[in-house]
C-alpha cells in the first residue's frame, strides 16, 4: 500500500511547459474556460467568481500563483478541487491525463527549489519524458493571503 | 442500541416542546387560577413525561415530574387553588426537569442531582392541604444539600404552604367543580373533549405532538431538509430568471407562455417553500411570560404582559437572530421602563405596569413593537449623561435636535455606564439590539413619552434567502445593492453635472435639497479601472450605512432584482466591502455590495441629519407654508405638477408591451402582483406627448401593501419648495399649488385621485 503522501491516481495539468498533479481525489471535476466576474479588492491570484451550476465557486489564477507571467492568447482550463475549505477552481493552461506513476519515482522537493512552489508542492515525479510536480491543494488554499478579517454578516 | 437512542432522541424533542408551553401556562394559570383547561393541559405534559421517564428508567426525572404531578393532580380535582407560591414550586420543578433533559441530551445520562428540595416542595405543598393526599409519594425526605441548579427565586418561597390552609375553601365556592368533565386519568383523553379542544386552540402545537388524532396533520421535518430545498428553490429562482432572459430574445410564442408558466410557478413554489420555514413568533415570545414573572419579582414590580400577534411568522434562521436581542429589550423595558407600584400610584398611574409585545406584517417586513407605560426617555438627562460620559461634546450636543439626542442610547460607549440607565430609563445594551437586529437588515426606533411611555419599533426582513436588490454597474462590473440599504436615486444629466458635484477637502460631496451629501466614487473605492470618461450623466445612488447617508456614485443604475444571497468562498470572507454575491439571469456572478464596509472603507463621515424620505408617516396633504419635498413631472408638452415626494413609493418605467387589460383597466405584472395604471394624462385631458410606443413612466403609490401606478409622461426633478397652497386654483384633482423653481406647479392631489379614478382602492381599506 502507498502511504497518504503517495496518490494512486494524479490529475495533471500545464502551466507553461511544467507538468503539475494534484491527488485525482480531491479534484471534483475539470471544465473547460468559464466566465469569470472579478472580484475587487481581491488578492491577484484570485481571478473571479464562476457560476459552477449554481454554485460560486472561486478561480485561482494558478499562473499568479506560481509567479508566471500571464498566458497572451489561451483562455484557461478549470480544474475544480475540494479542500477542507470549500470548493475552488484552479485556472491551468491545459489539461493532461490522469496518471498512475510508481511510487518508486517519487522524491522529495530538491533543496534548490525555493520559494512558492517549494511550499506548494509536495514532491517530484520523475516520468520517463519530464517531470510532475505534485501540488498540495490543502496548502495552496490556505496559502492565500486574506485580507483582513472583518465581520462578514 | 439505535432504537433506544431514537426513543430518547424523540421524547427529549417533545418533552422540550412542551416544558416550553409549561412556562407560560403557569404564568397564565397563576393569573387566571380557575382556567381548569390550562390545568389540564400542564397536567397532561407532566403525566406524559413522568410515564416516559419511568419507561425509560430514568428513574431521578420520574420523582421530581412524580412530585409535580402529585400536586398537580391536587389542584386538578379542585382541593385547593392555584396560588403564587405553587407556580413557583412548579416552575422550580419545570426548571429542573429541563435540567435534567439537558444532561440527557448532551451526555445521555441523567446525572446525580436528586432536587429533594423541589421534591420536598411539591411533596409540602401536596399535603398541606386539610384532607391528606391520597397519592402515594415515593421520595424521600428533604436534606440539607441545598441544590445548584434550582432557579434563585425558589427557595424563599418555600414555607409557604402555611398560609393557604385557609384560602382553599372559600375560594372553592366560586370555582365550579368539575372533575368529572376530565376523564379520571388523563391518559389519552379522547380529542373531542371539551378540555382538549380548547387547549389546543390557544396553546397551539405544543400539545398537539402528544398522539391526538390532530397531529395526523402535521409531520416533523428535519430542519436541514427544508434548508436544502430552500436552496433548490433558489438555484431554480436564479434558472427561472436565465430562461425569462432568455426569452426575451426568442419570438417563440410556445416558448413564452412555458417560460411564463414557469415564471408563475417558480413563484408559487418560492413561497411555499419560504412558508414551510416559517414559523410563529410566539415561539420565542413563548419564554416572555416566564422572563417578565421572574424579572418583576426581582425588581419588586408588577407587570401586566401582553403579547399580541404571535401567530407572525418569520423565517426560522430571522427567529433565531432576533431571540436575544427581543430579550435584551424586554429585560430593559422591565428594568428600566417601568416603575415600581409605588412610584405608578404617585405618577397617577396603576399599580400594574403594562408591556406590550406586537408583531405584525407590513410592507414586506416585519416589525416588532415593545411599549411599555413606564417613565419614558428624558432626553434633557440623556444629554447631560452623554456629555459627560464623553459620548459628545457638549458643543455638538447643542445642535443635536431631540431626536438624535435620543439616538444616542444606541451608541455603544453610552450605554456601558451603569448609572445612565438608572436614570434615563434604557440603555443597557441597547447598542447590542441595534446592531444584532442591524445584522440581519433591520432597523431599530425609539419612541417615548416622559410620564407615558417608551416604545421600541423594530423591523425586520420576512426572510434573508432571497432579497430585492438594484443592480447597478460601475467599470463594467455589476453588483447588487440590497434595497433595504438604498434611499433614493439621483441622476445628473447634461452640463449640470460638473457643477453639482464640489470638492471639499478632496472628496467630493453634492447638494441634495440643500443638505451637503458626501459621495464614493464606486470605482474608485474598489480600485476599479475608471471606465470611458463619459460624463454626460452622473448617477447618484443614496444609501445609508448605519446612521449615515451617503451617495454611491456608479455608472449605471439597471433594474431591482429578487436575487438569492449566496455566500463567497472563505478565501474571501475577509473583503470588506462585499456581503455575498448571487447568480444574475445571464448565469454570470455579481458581487452583493456591503454598503456599511463600503461606507468604512471610503471613512464616510457625515452627521445624521433630520430627513424623512422613506418616512411615509408624513404623507399627507401639503400644509400651509412648509417646506416639502416635492417630485415634478410633466403632463403633455408642458404641464408641470408636482406631487408630495414621500407618497412616492417607487419611479418605475414599464414598456407598453407589458401593460394588460384586467377588470376595465389597464394594469401590469409588478413585483409578483397586480399594478393597476391610472393615466394622469387622461385625469386631466392633456394628450400625451411622449412617443407613441416609448415606455410608460410611472409613478407608484403604495399604502397598506397595495400599490397604484401613475402615469405621467416625464419625471423631471425632486426638489425642495415652498408650499403656499390656495384651495382649488388648480381645479378638481389638485391640492393647490406651488412655486417652484420660479414656476407656478400644481400639486396633485394623490388620494383624490386615486379615490376617482380607482374607488375600490381606499374602499379596501375600510373593510
Amino acid at each position: 500500500m502507498t502511504m497518504a503522501k503517495h496518490p494512486h491516481q494524479i490529475c495533471t495539468f500545464k502551466l507553461g511547459d511544467t507538468l503539475f498533479g494534484v491527488d485525482v481525489t480531491n479534484v471534483q471535476e475539470v471544465i473547460r474556460y468559464q466566465e469569470m466576474t472579478s472580484v475587487p479588492l481581491a488578492p491577484a491570484i484570485i481571478r473571479g467568481l464562476i457560476n459552477l451550476r449554481g454554485q460560486i465557486v472561486t478561480a485561482i489564477d494558478m499562473r499568479a500563483c506560481l509567479g508566471l507571467p500571464p498566458h497572451a492568447e489561451q483562455l484557461p482550463m478549470n480544474v475544480v478541487v475540494r479542500t477542507g475549505d470549500g470548493v475552488a477552481s484552479l485556472l491551468v493552461d491545459e489539461i493532461g491525463d490522469v496518471l498512475q506513476p510508481d511510487e518508486s519515482c517519487f522524491e522529495r522537493v530538491p533543496e534548490t527549489i525555493v520559494g512558492v512552489l517549494r511550499e506548494l508542492v509536495t514532491g517530484v515525479y520523475k516520468l520517463d519524458h519530464s517531470l510532475l510536480l505534485l501540488l498540495d491543494v490543502e496548502r495552496l488554499m490556505s496559502s492565500i493571503p486574506m485580507g483582513h478579517q472583518t465581520e462578514a454578516a | 442500541m439505535s432504537a433506544d437512542d431514537e426513543i430518547l432522541r424523540e421524547f427529549l424533542l417533545e418533552s422540550s416542546e412542551g416544558l416550553n408551553q409549561l412556562d407560560r401556562d403557569f404564568v397564565e394559570l397563576e393569573r387566571d387560577p380557575a382556567d381548569r383547561n390550562r390545568l389540564g393541559a400542564i397536567f397532561r405534559c407532566i403525566h406524559t413525561i413522568k410515564g416516559a421517564s419511568g419507561f425509560l428508567a430514568l428513574h431521578r426525572l420520574e420523582a421530581v415530574a412524580h412530585a409535580g404531578e402529585s400536586l398537580l393532580s391536587r389542584l386538578r380535582n379542585g382541593d385547593f387553588l392555584f396560588d403564587g407560591a405553587m407556580t413557583s414550586a412548579l416552575l422550580a420543578m419545570v426548571d429542573a426537569i429541563r435540567a435534567i433533559l439537558g444532561r440527557l441530551d448532551a451526555s445521555g445520562i441523567e446525572g446525580d442531582e436528586r432536587y429533594e428540595q423541589v421534591v420536598a416542595a411539591l411533596t409540602a405543598l401536596t399535603n398541606a392541604s386539610p384532607t391528606v393526599s391520597d397519592a402515594p409519594l415515593a421520595v424521600e425526605p428533604a436534606s440539607t444539600t441545598p441544590p445548584d441548579d434550582v432557579s434563585a427565586l425558589f427557595p424563599p418561597r418555600a414555607p409557604v404552604p402555611v398560609e393557604h390552609e385557609h384560602a382553599p375553601p372559600t375560594q372553592l365556592l366560586e370555582t365550579p367543580m368539575l372533575p368529572t368533565t376530565l376523564p379520571p386519568t388523563s391518559t389519552d383523553p379522547p380529542a373531542s373533549s371539551p378540555a382538549r379542544a380548547d387547549a389546543l386552540a390557544d396553546s397551539g402545537d405544543a400539545a398537539q405532538t402528544r398522539g391526538s388524532p390532530i397531529s395526523d396533520s402535521a409531520i416533523r421535518v428535519d430542519v436541514g431538509l427544508l434548508d436544502r430545498v430552500m436552496n433548490l428553490v433558489g438555484e431554480l429562482v436564479l434558472a427561472r430568471n436565465q430562461i425569462l432572459q432568455f426569452g426575451a430574445t426568442v419570438k417563440d410564442a410556445g416558448f413564452a407562455n412555458a417560460s411564463q408558466r414557469l415564471n408563475l410557478l417558480t413563484t408559487e413554489l418560492q413561497e411555499g417553500v419560504m412558508k414551510t420555514r416559517m414559523q410563529p413568533i410566539g415561539n420565542v415570545w413563548n419564554k416572555f411570560p416566564r422572563v417578565v414573572r421572574d424579572l418583576a419579582q426581582t425588581c419588586g414590580k408588577r407587570i401586566n404582559l401582553e403579547l399580541d400577534g404571535t401567530e407572525t411568522e418569520l423565517d426560522r434562521t430571522i427567529i433565531e437572530a432576533i431571540k436575544d436581542p427581543l430579550t435584551h429589550a424586554v429585560r430593559n423595558a422591565i428594568d428600566h421602563g417601568i416603575e415600581t407600584p409605588e412610584a405608578r400610584l404617585a405618577a397617577g398611574k396603576t399599580e400594574t405596569g403594562r408591556l406590550l409585545l406586537r408583531a405584525f406584517h407590513e410592507g414586506g417586513q416585519v416589525n416588532i413593537e415593545i411599549s411599555d407605560d413606564g417613565a419614558g426617555i428624558d432626553v434633557g438627562r440623556i444629554r447631560s449623561r452623554a456629555i459627560e460620559r464623553g459620548v459628545v461634546t457638549a458643543e455638538r450636543a447643542a445642535r443635536m435636535n431631540d431626536r438624535e439626542i435620543l439616538y444616542l442610547i444606541f451608541h455603544p460607549g453610552f450605554s456601558t455606564a451603569a448609572k445612565v440607565t438608572n436614570v434615563s430609563g434604557r440603555g443597557v445594551g441597547m447598542d447590542v439590539v441595534k446592531t444584532n437586529i442591524e445584522r440581519i437588515g433591520g432597523t431599530v426606533d425609539v419612541h417615548t413619552r416622559v410620564g407615558f411611555g417608551t416604545t421600541l419599533k423594530i423591523k425586520i426582513p420576512l426572510t434573508l434567502a432571497i432579497i430585492p436588490a438594484l443592480i447597478v454597474t460601475s467599470s463594467n462590473n455589476r453588483f447588487a445593492i440590497p434595497q433595504v440599504s438604498l434611499l433614493e436615486l439621483v441622476r445628473l444629466e447634461g452640463g449640470t453635472t460638473n457643477r453639482a458635484i464640489e470638492s471639499l477637502h478632496g472628496t467630493s460631496v453634492y447638494r441634495l435639497r440643500g443638505n451637503l451629501l458626501p459621495l464614493v466614487f464606486l470605482d474608485h473605492a474598489l480600485q476599479l479601472p475608471r471606465a470611458s470618461t463619459s460624463v454626460d450623466a452622473i448617477s447618484i445612488v443614496v444609501v445609508q450605512a448605519d446612521d449615515r447617508q451617503f451617495g454611491l456614485v456608479v455608472d449605471g443604475i439597471s433594474d431591482t432584482e429578487e436575487i438569492v444571497v449566496k455566500p463567497l468562498g472563505k478565501e474571501l470572507k475577509g473583503l470588506a466591502g462585499f456581503a455575498g454575491a448571487t447568480i444574475m439571469g445571464d448565469g454570470r456572478v455579481a458581487l452583493i455590495l456591503d454598503v456599511l464596509g463600503i461606507a468604512q472603507r471610503s471613512n464616510v463621515v457625515s452627521a445624521s441629519r433630520e430627513r424623512t424620505i422613506v418616512d411615509k408617516t408624513a404623507a399627507g396633504p401639503a400644509r400651509q407654508e412648509e417646506r416639502e419635498a416635492l417630485l415634478l413631472f410633466r403632463l403633455g408638452r408642458d404641464g408641470r405638477m408636482a406631487l408630495p415626494l414621500s407618497l412616492v413609493a417607487r419611479l418605475e418605467e414599464i414598456p407598453l408591451s407589458a401593460v394588460e387589460r384586467a377588470g376595465g383597466r389597464d394594469v401590469v405584472q409588478y413585483r409578483g402582483a397586480i399594478l393597476p395604471l391610472i393615466d394622469v394624462r387622461q385625469l386631466f385631458g392633456v394628450a400625451g406627448s411622449g412617443a407613441a410606443d416609448g415606455p410608460l413612466q410611472v409613478i407608484v403609490y403604495s399604502e397598506h401593501g397595495r400599490s397604484v401606478g401613475l402615469v405621467v409622461d416625464q419625471i423631471l426633478d425632486a426638489v425642495e419648495a415652498l408650499l403656499s397652497c390656495r384651495q382649488h386654483v388648480g381645479g378638481e384633482g389638485t391640492l393647490g399649488s406651488a412655486v417652484v423653481q420660479g414656476k407656478v406647479t400644481d400639486i396633485l392631489d394623490v388620494h383624490g385621485v386615486i379615490r376617482r379614478a380607482a374607488p375600490g382602492f381606499f374602499a379596501q381599506e375600510a373593510a
